[in-house]
């Protein structure tokens, strides 16, 4: 233990954090465009789309191809293997695209769960074999950051003990071999919805996972500075029939963060899980006007809460390209307001409708 | 693990919290004064005083008659056991005195330090024993908040894996008792400087101890709002050949926080070990003028270096005794600015010649 041997210099230090610092500046976030092929299929078949991989292609080409202004909200894109391979109709690789508009590529590296013996149906994440060769190829393919996402439950006698230690170590061991190849790895804990527990047991939850997550970081010497963190927002189970305002939601949320997540962790970039659009950016917007240190960047990294609008408009069809974009670019600017605590909501009344219900956070 | 029992109600949090918060305001720090009969017996023999309880309470008297200026700079007062109960030559209590003056009253509560067998003269803290019953009773006699000192060193083998994690253990469970019975715990992880080690290696051993610590309070269900953190400032062996400036001292003391310890910590509270009067001083004052966001407030908890030329002018003789407050005030007030980062220094070169040794962070 006594010893250090360092496990990155200086050079490669200064390199990830201002890749993840580049990601988060200015209230920027990422477009999770990583959907695996059969996630893609579930978001595909909802609009009645078949699920090839020129129709994928032709929807990632849609959302790519806005216009340069889109930098400006979006900072980085997590892409699935098959998209950092893919071109547009006029043969420029994805990749290209994207980074000419200054837009950082990412790329998913875990490769899905896998049971954990012995538990009530919990999971760890496969994917470290020859993560290292399979990081080194993706650098020089163009990607910057890398993403695993690791699941846990919250249901009876969930989360155990073994599945935060085996999720939180897996990350862990992920998060120190991205840095070894000059990756920025995102570092995703998902407490999923699923279940009736209220928002005060997923603060709890969060809480112990988090703990959990930022030992393992240090005991693997990961660089804190260059990595950026994923978690979900505290939120009561999907089933629960307690009803939580934005605001409680960023005081829950800030709460579990800013008992955990060190202050040298530049960014929080927040998972969307089930949230609808809007309140993935009603969410957003509260945390950052909550009124608890914050010394992260408090961002977004949606999927469905950038692309459900998007997903509708385009319905598969080449026509409707305009539409599609327009849906993505407003998801994106609001969430860029969000970021900075200033979106403001039209159907709302304003600040004064949600001052009542702010409760201090000693009860948190 | 799922299940969250709440350790401490809604008002137990807000009086740990408001508590805490009182110590640490801006500008304020802890004067250490709860030096055991033991360690009383070095100072006082440095000076050629006789170890009695009278001259203990004669030499107390001197620091508590300071008059109202140490309202601005100090927050709390550590006592020792015997202190608590003491009286100043009109037959006032020394803690209605403190009280008086608006300053939060706190108890030294370990029972030193014992050895860890097959290890390399590495120790852990005793006290456990009987503490709730012991914080009750200091609570109801005008302690708010506590001090347990756990001690780790650099040597070729250590700080051993069991080192780190037995006082990590036992500073939580102090943590936890304290907070049960309306009393903020300090808590205390020393790494000394004894040895030759260079700055790089004191950070490097401070991370992991800090992590291995906040790991442990979040295991044992500490409020941290509710708690303040004691810590070395990460410097060089004494017996290092390599000198640094304080810049180069604040840098690397506040990068090893800002990678370990939450936003949720409201206060950390410096040790001086054995700095100088003036080095404690300035070292602080880099620190709180360290570029690096710090959303904790820095302070001190210093023992020596807030006493030593107030124990070497007092000498024993009562006729020095105003003279002797006169130097303790001068430290406080000095270290109330380097809490700020608002301290000019004793008349040396300062700003100039500091700024040429700063280092960018990422070689930290």
């Amino acid at each position: 233990m006594a010893y250090q041997f360092p496990a990155l210099t200086s050079e490669q230090k200064k390199e990830l954090s201002e890749i993840a610092q580049r990601i988060v500046a200015n209230g920027k976030g990422i477009l999770a465009a990583d959907e695996s092929v059969g996630t893609m299929g579930s978001r595909l078949q909802r609009i009645k789309v078949e699920n090839t991989e020129e129709n994928r292609r032709q929807f990632r080409e849609i959302l790519f191809t806005v216009d340069d202004s889109v930098s400006q909200s979006i900072g980085g894109v997590i892409l699935f293997r098959e998209t950092l391979y893919q071109k547009d109709s006029q043969g420029k690789l994805f990749r290209d695209i994207l980074k000419e508009k200054g837009i950082v590529v990412g790329i998913k590296l875990d490769q899905g769960g896998a049971p954990l013996a012995g538990t009530n149906k919990e999971t760890t994440i496969q994917g470290l074999d020859g993560l290292s060769e399979r990081c080194a190829q993706y650098k020089k393919d163009g990607a910057d950051f890398g993403k695993w996402r690791a699941v846990l439950k919250i249901d009876n006698q969930c989360p155990s003990h073994l599945a935060i230690q085996e999720n939180a170590n897996t990350l862990a061991r992920y998060a120190s071999i991205c840095q070894q190849n000059g990756l920025v790895p995102i570092v995703e804990p998902e407490v999923i919805a699923d279940g009736d527990h209220d928002m005060e047991h997923c603060q709890y939850v969060t809480e112990k996972v988090l703990a959990a997550v930022y030992k393992a970081l240090n005991d693997h010497h990961v660089y804190l500075e260059g990595t950026l963190l994923k978690p979900n927002m505290v939120t009561a189970g999907h089933a629960s029939t307690k009803k939580y305002t934005p605001e409680q939601v960023a005081m829950a949320t800030v709460t579990a963060l800013y008992r955990t997540v060190p202050a040298a962790v530049p960014g929080i970039c927040f998972l969307s899980g089930g949230m609808s659009e809007e309140d993935a950016t009603l969410n957003l917007n509260a945390i950052n006007l909550c009124p608890l240190p914050k010394p992260w960047k408090l961002s977004f990294s949606y999927g469905r809460a950038l692309q459900a609008s998007a997903l509708a408009a385009w319905g598969g069809k080449a026509a409707n390209k305009k539409a599609t974009q327009e849906a993505f670019m407003k998801r994106a600017l609001a969430n860029c307001q969000a970021a900075k605590g200033q979106y403001v909501h039209t159907g709302s009344s304003g600040a004064a409708s949600t001052q009542s219900l702010f409760t201090a956070c000693y009860t948190y | 693990m799922p299940h969250s029992y709440p350790a401490l109600s809604a008002e137990q949090k807000k009086e740990l919290s408001d508590i805490a918060l009182r110590i640490v305001a801006p500008g304020k720090g802890i004067l250490a004064a709860d030096e055991s009969v033991g360690s009383m017996a070095k100072r006082l023999s440095q000076i050629g005083v006789e170890n009695t309880e009278e001259n203990r309470r004669l030499y107390r008297q001197v620091l508590f008659s300071a008059d109202d200026r140490v309202k601005k700079c100090i927050g709390g007062v550590i006592f020792f056991h015997e202190t608590l109960y003491q009286k100043d030559d009109n037959g006032v209590l020394f803690v209605r005195t403190i009280q008086d003056k608006g300053i939060v009253v706190g108890i030294k509560v370990d029972k030193g330090v014992v050895p860890l067998a097959g290890t390399d003269g590495e120790t852990t803290t005793q006290g456990l024993d009987g503490l709730s019953e012991r914080c009750a009773q200091y609570k109801k006699d005008g302690a708010d908040f506590a001090k347990w000192r756990c001690v780790l060193k650099i040597s070729e083998r250590t700080p051993s894996a069991l080192a780190i994690l037995e006082n990590a253990n036992v500073l939580a469970r102090y943590a936890s008792i304290c907070q049960q019975n309306g009393i903020v715990p300090i808590v205390e992880p020393e790494i000394l400087p004894d040895g030759d080690h260079d700055l790089k290696r004191c950070q490097y051993v401070t991370e992991k101890v800090l992590a291995a610590v906040l790991k442990a309070l979040s295991d044992h269900h500490v409020y941290l709002e509710g708690t303040l953190l004691k810590p070395n400032m990460v410097t060089p062996g004494h017996a290092c050949p390599i000198k640094y400036s304080p810049e180069e001292i604040a840098m690397a003391t506040v990068t090893a926080l800002r990678r370990t310890v939450p936003p949720a910590i409201p206060g950390v509270t410096f040790l001086s070990g054995g700095q100088s009067e003036e080095e404690a001083s300035l070292n602080l004052n880099a620190i709180n003028q360290c570029p690096l966001p710090r959303p904790w407030a820095l302070t001190f908890s210093y023992g020596r270096a807030l006493q030593a030329s107030a124990l070497n002018t007092w000498r024993g003789q009562r006729d020095n005794a105003g003279a002797a407050t006169e130097e303790f005030i001068k430290r406080a007030e000095v270290n109330g600015l380097a809490a700020q980062g608002k301290y000019e220094g004793s008349g040396e070169d300062g700003g100039a010649a500091a700024q040429s040794l700063y280092v960018a962070n990422h070689a930290y």
